[in-house]
């Protein structure tokens, strides 16, 4: 009679939706809150690129619909597979990320906007490598630093060769961005490592050690004039953007007025006086976060910082629930990412970062960028859905 | 994995704290110093742009146009938008060059400041306004320009008014021309800045000048919102442009067009001719009915900019300094043109109307015998002859004994020298107060002008008197200068004798103006008031409407008899019949059209004489004074008889035009426009 008590194999429908399911056991407040982001994000892409085009005002924003759609498939694909397998595959996922950052700086890549970061596909579409290298160098890093002799009681802390083959690593995909040059994605890859080695374990005075290197490293760049005169200008502006108000001051000045213009209840969607006149550069990008302030105000941008403090609190809440070494280090990398990039797009809009090109997290219009966001979110919900106590 | 779990513990503060500094910034941005934002948001996106307003016609007195408006692409230049560009606004103008097929030099050129040391094509206007660069733009250009704003920021091309001149060079002088506003203008009167869009143009000269105010109008106001470019994206709140009023002249087209063809035959017919006037009056209003000056110039070459190869030629001696009207601001002696004022002031001085006086052919002055033109003796004459003929011996001998009778040469404390003081009674000596810019005072010799001339001249007299003209080259001239610098010092305050004798016919010290003789001769056979001429009628606006009448006011009164004024009448009525002018007039139906006048022909020391003629019609109830001057024109009678004449033919219709057909009379029976006309769209 083991039909009897044989456990009826569930209808299709029932395990994708039914109790206990994957869909059912994903944490909707995270996919809630970048859903939210994502809407939001479209309307303001919407408002900033309707004057480029009077014949079809709408043309950026279904594109960027598009790169949603595409960017869900991609998360639903990546939630239900188990996390593991990134383990395994880290390194062809960074191989690959790698080769990309070869092609943009061989022949075949092309420059958009000034910078020298794409490779065109053809029909419209292009893809930024730089984005990509965000998850993979994550991914690669956990699994480097995590011994893969994992048994019983696991070391608390990483191995020295593990330790060095992540700066070599980073070093390398660092290099490669930086040839194109994208200051911006290198802070986010460096500062992303950072984090990560530091949660691997390392010991404190390292943390200190690492500290004190990044300070060093930092002035002798700037010392030694590796960074282009424009990047210096950028940190200038930062300290007193009236230096040069029509000049690198001219971003951040514009990006505060029209920020600042928006007071409580903003001008209105589509009402921004200052986005109408495309007074702030890169708008439907970079500065995507100028039109929040302009046409939705304080409420609005508000809202718009505390669904990105919901993605990434629950992200932290995650890693902090997994069970393994490896997953926690993946989530507990991919937030330290998503963080830092969500400090140094809304800071620099409101005048507390220098002016570097990273896009807001799950708002900026971008096609690569919102796979990798999406594919970030993904792997935090699969990571969910198997370290969660059944 | 406690120490692992301790560390992401670590990561929510830090990402706690992140979230609360960036809400506290946004709220500092938003919320404390949103206003401030809001405030200079505004200001970098709203632009006040002044519209210009139409500038009103100037119409003839039949409502025909003398200047009127055309509209015209031009495309502009804002100079401060340029320079404030990385490379100076050097690639902006390199594409418009190839849009407007203009070398970039040249634009270069159009658009700096004129100074000193930078000669025109240069911007003589504010720096702050968009200099014009070219006009006559096809509109392909400019919709080039206008379609494709990133590629030329702070170019502009739009829809102008430009002057029109549909009669040509006709009365080029008096009509006037018109000139960007300079910065030190804009900044010198108080509300010009309100009143004068960018691209405004003020009245220079003539009766632009004059009635700038007027013709102007008031500039709209649009307050726009403009992108980063400076695009205009909507328009928030608009005050229509009130176009300017309408100037309606007394100066009839069709006569103006008649004396300037008559001053071209006489310049042709005299070829060393190097300036002529002519003056038509109304004799009952005192408006001006024609007014023309030799040389002229097209007025054309003012629109759009003048090149500064035309702008040099209109000011040099070559071309005779075009833009000087004769007519007000040319001063020349006025021969015997003057009798009319001599012989008043005869009568006035006691001497008998009806008298008889002796006509020698020289009448001799302390030892120096002043002859008659060609030696003429008439024997004993009245003053009707004297006049008709021309008798100078009879204005000598007046002009000697006043002098005599006021001290000669030790005047007395209180002299009555009636002939200077008469022909300032006739206006001479000051400026008629003509609604024209520019005008000459001329000049009537007295004996506190000769002290007020040698008070300021004394020092460098005497001076030359001692150490004479060692920088002059030839010794026979520096000789000459020195004693005449002796003379003067000696005895520069004597009024001499020989001067009362020149000043009686209207020669040596004496200067008129030729639009001061003819308001002379229009006091004299008017009604006796001397008046201040004027050319512009009416101020009407744009639908119609009588605005304000100018009025022409009277400035004084001859100091004799109507008797007097009628006895000089008939004397010059009998001038063209029986007088000077009789050959000049030979052959014109004097029956059908009864002329007067008188003909002049002053000496000028190394030049021609200047030729004059004053002239009225009809003679015995005159309506109309023409006077005409050729200067180095030989005979009164020989030049500006002649170009008289034409003139009366013209207005009269006698004669045979130059296509043989009967001539049609410009005015019917002589007879000027009562009434203001009806204005009607075209006409603007």
């Amino acid at each position: 009679m083991t039909d009897a008590i044989g456990v009826r194999r569930r209808s299709f429908a029932s395990r994708v939706v039914g109790r206990g399911s994957v869909v059912w056991r994903m944490d909707w407040l995270l996919f809630g809150a970048v859903a939210a982001l994502s809407l939001i994000g479209t309307l303001l892409v919407w408002s900033a690129t309707r004057t480029w085009s009077s014949i079809e005002p709408t043309g950026m924003a279904k594109k960027h619909v598009l790169n949603l759609l595409i960017g869900l498939a991609i998360y639903s694909a990546v939630a239900v597979c188990d996390y593991r397998w990134l383990r395994t595959y880290a390194p062809v996922l960074y191989g690959i990320a790698v080769l990309g950052l070869i092609l943009v700086i061989s022949p075949m890549g092309s420059t958009v906007n000034g910078h020298h970061s794409w490779i065109l596909l053809g029909g419209g579409f292009a893809l930024q490598p730089a984005e990509l290298m965000k998850p993979a160098l994550v991914v690669m890093l956990a699994r480097l630093l995590v011994p893969t002799s994992e048994k019983g009681k696991a070391k608390d802390r990483p191995r020295a060769t593990g330790v060095a083959l992540s700066l070599a690593a980073v070093g390398a995909a660092a290099v490669l961005v930086m040839m194109q040059p994208d200051l911006g994605t290198t802070m986010v890859l460096v500062a992303t490592t950072g984090a990560i080695i530091v949660f691997a374990g390392i010991r404190k005075r390292w943390v200190v050690v690492g500290l004190l290197l990044a300070g060093v490293a930092a002035v002798a760049v700037w010392s030694l004039g590796l960074l282009k005169p424009y990047q210096v200008a950028r940190f200038t502006a930062l300290i007193d953007p009236s230096s040069d108000p029509r000049g690198v001051g001219y971003n951040s000045t514009q990006a505060l007025v029209a920020i600042g213009s928006g007071e409580v209840f903003g001008k209105g969607l589509f009402h921004g006086g200052q986005t109408t006149g495309r007074f702030v550069p890169e708008q439907h990008t970079d500065f995507i976060f100028t039109v929040a302030g302009e046409e939705l105000g304080f409420v609005g941008s508000v809202t718009v910082v505390a669904l990105l403090g919901v993605v990434l609190l629950r992200g932290v809440r995650i890693a902090r629930m997994c069970n393994d070494r490896f997953s926690a280090l993946v989530s507990g990398g991919i937030i330290a990412w998503l963080a830092f990039q969500t400090l140094v797009n809304v800071g620099m809009t409101i005048g507390i970062m220098p002016i570097t090109g990273v896009p807001l997290p799950f708002v900026s219009y971008g096609g690569t960028a919102t796979f990798a966001n999406m594919m970030a979110v993904a792997i935090l919900q699969a990571i969910h859905l198997r370290s969660r106590p059944v | 994995m406690t120490r692992l779990r301790g560390r992401l513990l670590v990561l929510q503060v830090l990402v706690i704290a992140m979230i609360v500094v960036l809400v506290v910034r946004l709220w500092q941005v938003q919320v404390v110093q949103g206003p401030r934002f809001v405030t200079v948001a505004t200001e970098t996106r709203t632009r006040e742009v002044r519209v210009p307003a139409l500038r009103g016609a100037i119409l003839d007195s039949s409502g025909r146009p003398l200047v009127r408006n055309r509209t015209t692409l031009v495309v502009s230049v804002d100079r401060g938008r340029l320079e404030r560009m990385p490379d100076g606004g050097d690639a902006v103008l390199r594409r418009l060059s190839a849009v407007l097929k203009v070398p970039v030099t040249k634009l270069k050129q159009e658009i700096r400041a004129c100074g000193p040391g930078v000669s025109r094509p240069c911007w003589p206007g504010s720096p702050y306004t968009p200099i014009p660069v070219a006009t006559n733009v096809n509109p392909r250009a400019a919709l080039q320009i206008l379609e494709r704003q990133e590629d030329f920021p702070g170019i502009t091309a739009d829809i102008q008014a430009i002057r029109d001149y549909p009669n040509g060079k006709d009365a080029a002088q008096l009509l006037g021309y018109l000139q960007p506003v300079t910065q030190s203008e804009l900044e010198k009167r108080e509300g010009l800045k309100a009143n004068y869009s960018g691209v405004d143009l003020i009245g220079r000269d003539g009766l632009e000048r004059t009635y700038d105010a007027a013709l102007r109008g008031t500039p709209g106001l649009r307050n726009v919102q403009v992108d980063r470019m400076g695009k205009v994206i909507t328009v928030n709140q608009q005050s229509d442009p009130v176009p300017g009023d309408i100037l309606v002249t007394s100066i009839d087209a069709k006569v103006q067009r008649i004396v300037e063809k008559s001053l071209d035959q006489a310049m042709r017919e005299v070829p060393r001719s190097d300036g002529a006037a002519g003056v038509v009056l109304d004799i009952k209003t005192g408006r001006v009915i024609a007014m023309a000056s030799r040389p002229t110039y097209d007025p054309k070459v003012w629109t759009g900019g003048i090149s500064e190869k035309d702008y040099r030629w209109l000011l040099s001696e070559k071309s005779g300094k075009p833009l000087v009207s004769r007519a007000i601001a040319g001063e020349y002696a006025p021969g015997s043109t003057f009798k009319i004022s001599s012989v008043s002031a005869m009568v006035a001085d006691g001497q008998p109307l009806h008298g008889t006086y002796q006509c020698p052919s020289s009448y001799t002055v302390e030892g120096r015998a002043y002859p008659n033109a060609g030696g003429m003796s008439l024997g004993a004459i009245s003053l009707h002859t004297a006049l008709v003929k021309s008798c100078d011996t009879v204005f000598y001998k007046a002009g000697y004994e006043e002098w005599l009778r006021d001290g000669g040469k030790t005047p007395k404390a209180k002299v009555k020298e009636p002939m200077p003081t008469m022909a300032k009674a006739y206006g001479f000596g000051r400026r008629t107060g003509i609604d024209l810019p520019g005008e000459s005072p001329g000049r009537i010799p007295t004996r506190a002008w000769k002290l007020d001339l040698y008070n300021s001249t004394k020092a460098e007299m005497c001076k030359r008197a001692k150490i004479g003209y060692p920088e002059m080259k030839n010794q026979n001239q520096a000789a000459y200068a020195k004693r005449l610098a002796r003379e003067h010092c000696l005895e520069g305050m004597i009024f001499h004798a020989y001067e009362a004798v020149n000043l009686s016919i209207g020669q040596g010290d004496v200067l008129v103006t030729p639009l001061q003789l003819a308001r002379a001769y229009a006091a004299l056979l008017g009604d006796g008031n001397v008046r201040s001429p004027r050319v512009g009628w009416a101020l009407m606006r744009p639908d119609g409407t009588l605005k304000q009448e100018i009025p022409v006011p009277v400035e004084g009164r001859l100091p004799i008899s109507d008797e007097t004024r009628e006895y000089i009448r008939k004397a010059l009525a009998e001038v063209p019949s029986e007088g000077t002018a009789a050959g000049a007039f030979r052959g014109f139906p004097l029956n059908v059209v009864k002329i007067g006048g008188k003909t002049g022909t002053a000496e000028v020391y190394g030049k021609a004489d200047t030729s004059w003629f004053a002239s009225f019609a009809p003679a015995d109830k005159p309506r109309l004074v023409t006077v005409v001057m050729v200067a180095q024109g030989g005979f009164g009678a020989s030049t500006a008889a002649p170009a008289v004449r034409r003139i009366w033919e013209g207005i009269y219709g006698i004669g045979k035009g130059d296509d043989g057909k009967p001539r049609q009379p410009a005015l019917p029976d002589g007879k000027p426009v009562t009434r203001l006309p009806a204005i009607s769209r075209e006409s603007q």
